[in-house]
């Protein structure tokens, strides 16, 4: 699925993709942090029929409704408060040496610095996970570090 | 004593005046800026109720509107986006340009206006009014439409393109030779590319010295500092309103939303102060014989945004409905246009240009919203018909 990101000069940032069944759905973010959620019109696959304005606190409950890591909103926060601090979504590919080994094994903080705060799989988030944490493919590893470190992990999961 | 009680009682009428109208054209669900112009024209010489003492302290009120305009309107653009545009969307720009500039050139040519004016012109007919477009975008529900940052793309290319054309302008109005006008060109160039370069890599000394926790110091530093570099910029002849964009542009981040929402009810009423004055200058008794003409030129320039609309839209790969509403969108005219021929006006560039200006002004402001509202149904039933 490919969610496609256009910026709004002025406004702030749209997000949108296409269902399976063939309807068109976006998220017009406001720098203000207004959040509308947006449908688009199956006739006219250009325009918004649909526009649901969302204020924080219900953009946050429609996202625990549809399972989606909030804690990546939380760290990103975190992210604007501290200066030179990177939280970065790292998808494990299938690929990855470290598929079905305990994530401990990677030595991750001795090795590059960055810590691991969560991992999301399916939707579900595993927040602090433990070193016995067994990584599967198509998780996604939220690291959180300065930007060097985590770039570090990312080539760590890659090629080990 | 006596002139101070006067100078009240008419602002004060002024103004109050004016909070009417808003509250009427958004009844109505148009732009209140026609509505203002029009005051104007019955305040002005020759209008219905000419004011007697408050023309001054009116007019010092509009460069200050014009001031305001410029920076809020900096501030909703951050440098990285405007560069990014600028790369993105060169070509649509330079269409829209070259489509729109060309009416109210060639217009001012054929009357024998001369080149300045003819210069000015281009300015009246090119800019598409941002603050009327982006709150017909967001009354209507656009903001979510897929050919939306098409059409905001274009806004972000017209204000940097004013940054340049203003101070071309300027120069030319004030009658300097070919050498001096293309030194103030340069130089407003490389402000223009400075406070970008400055923007995008040291945005954040700027934000360190102007952010304040409290809002009054924000407020005063924000304008303080806008109002220093728009005299520097005039001093320069740059033209003072590009300064006061260039500081909006510097300013970003949480810090611009903060200043823009602080700033938003002071620029209101300088800008509608700013409208009037200009319905001030201009002879009301000239409007209707230029009505003809401003509304044969308001319709070419209409079709020559819906084909500039359609194109850029066209090029990002939206279909049919949404090539028209690109176009449409595009339509309103308002405040940059009243601000160049405002300047033009000042300069004496021709004495006919106010009154044209002000037509074709009070035309598409009030049309182009209107324009909006009416094409959706009419989309829709075109597309359930086919």
């Amino acid at each position: 699925m490919d969610v496609e990101q256009t910026v709004l000069p002025g406004i702030g940032l749209r997000h949108e993709f296409t269902t399976r069944s063939g309807r068109r759905i976006g998220v017009v973010s406001h720098r203000t942090g207004r959040r509308d959620l947006v449908i688009y019109d199956p006739d006219d696959p250009d325009r918004a029929c649909e526009t649901v304005k969302l204020n924080d606190e219900e953009a946050d409950a429609l996202v625990e409704l549809l399972g989606a890591p909030r804690i990546v909103q939380r760290l990103n926060a975190l992210h604007r408060e501290v200066e030179g601090l990177v939280s970065l979504q790292l998808p494990i590919s299938v690929s990855s040496p470290y598929v079905g080994r305990p994530m401990g094994e990677a030595q991750v903080r001795t090795r590059t610095g960055a810590s691991i705060v969560a991992v999301v799989r399916a939707g579900r988030v595993f927040a602090s996970p433990a070193p016995d944490f067994v990584l599967a493919g198509d998780d996604v590893v939220v690291v959180v570090g300065s930007e060097d470190s985590t770039a570090a992990v990312a080539d760590l999961f890659a090629s080990g | 004593m006596h002139n101070t009680a006067i100078l009240f009682l008419e602002f004060g009428a002024v103004v109050l005046g004016l909070g009417i109208l808003g509250a009427l054209a958004l009844r109505v669900g148009i732009s209140p800026i026609p509505l203002y112009l029009i005051a104007g024209l019955a305040f002005g010489t020759g209008g219905i109720l000419p004011l007697a003492t408050s023309e001054e302290f009116i007019a010092t009120g509009a460069e200050f509107g014009v001031i305001l305009l410029l920076l809020t309107l900096g501030l909703e653009y951050n440098a990285g986006e405007l560069v990014s545009s600028l790369k993105g969307n060169a070509r649509a720009g330079l269409v829209d340009l070259v489509l729109n500039a060309a009416p109210g050139a060639i217009l001012a040519l054929v009357l024998g206006w001369g080149p300045v004016a003819a210069l000015a012109m281009a300015g009246v007919t090119y800019a598409t009014s941002s603050g009327i477009t982006a709150k017909v975008l967001s009354d209507l529900g656009w903001i979510g439409n897929r050919e939306t940052p098409v059409v905001l793309s274009l806004l972000v290319f017209e204000d940097l393109t004013m940054a340049v054309y203003l101070p071309v302008l300027t120069a030319m109005l004030a009658g300097l030779s070919a050498v001096a006008g293309a030194i103030t060109v340069a130089v407003a160039l490389a402000a223009v590319s400075v406070v970008l370069l400055v923007a995008l890599r040291y945005g954040r000394y700027i934000e360190a010295f102007v952010s304040s926790p409290n809002s009054e110091v924000l407020v005063l530093k924000v304008v303080g500092l806008a109002l220093l570099v728009a005299g520097l910029a005039q001093q320069l002849q740059v033209s003072a309103a590009v300064g006061a964009f260039l500081v909006g542009i510097a300013v970003s981040g949480e810090l611009a939303e903060d200043a823009q929402a602080l700033l938003a009810p002071l620029r209101d009423l300088f800008a509608a102060i700013f409208f009037v004055f200009f319905g001030l200058q201009t002879d009301p008794t000239k409007i209707l014989p230029a009505a003809g003409l401003a509304a044969g030129l308001a319709l070419v320039s209409m079709v020559t945004k819906l084909v500039t609309g359609g194109y850029a839209a066209r090029r990002a790969g939206i279909a049919r409905a949404g090539r028209v509403r690109a176009g449409i969108a595009l339509i309103p005219r308002g405040e940059f246009n009243i601000v160049i021929a405002g300047l033009a006006v000042a300069a004496g560039a021709h004495p006919d240009l106010g009154a044209l200006a002000a037509a074709y002004v009070l035309i598409l402001a009030a049309f182009g919203p209107l324009a909006a509202r009416l094409v959706q149904p009419l989309l829709t039933r075109i597309a359930s018909r086919a």
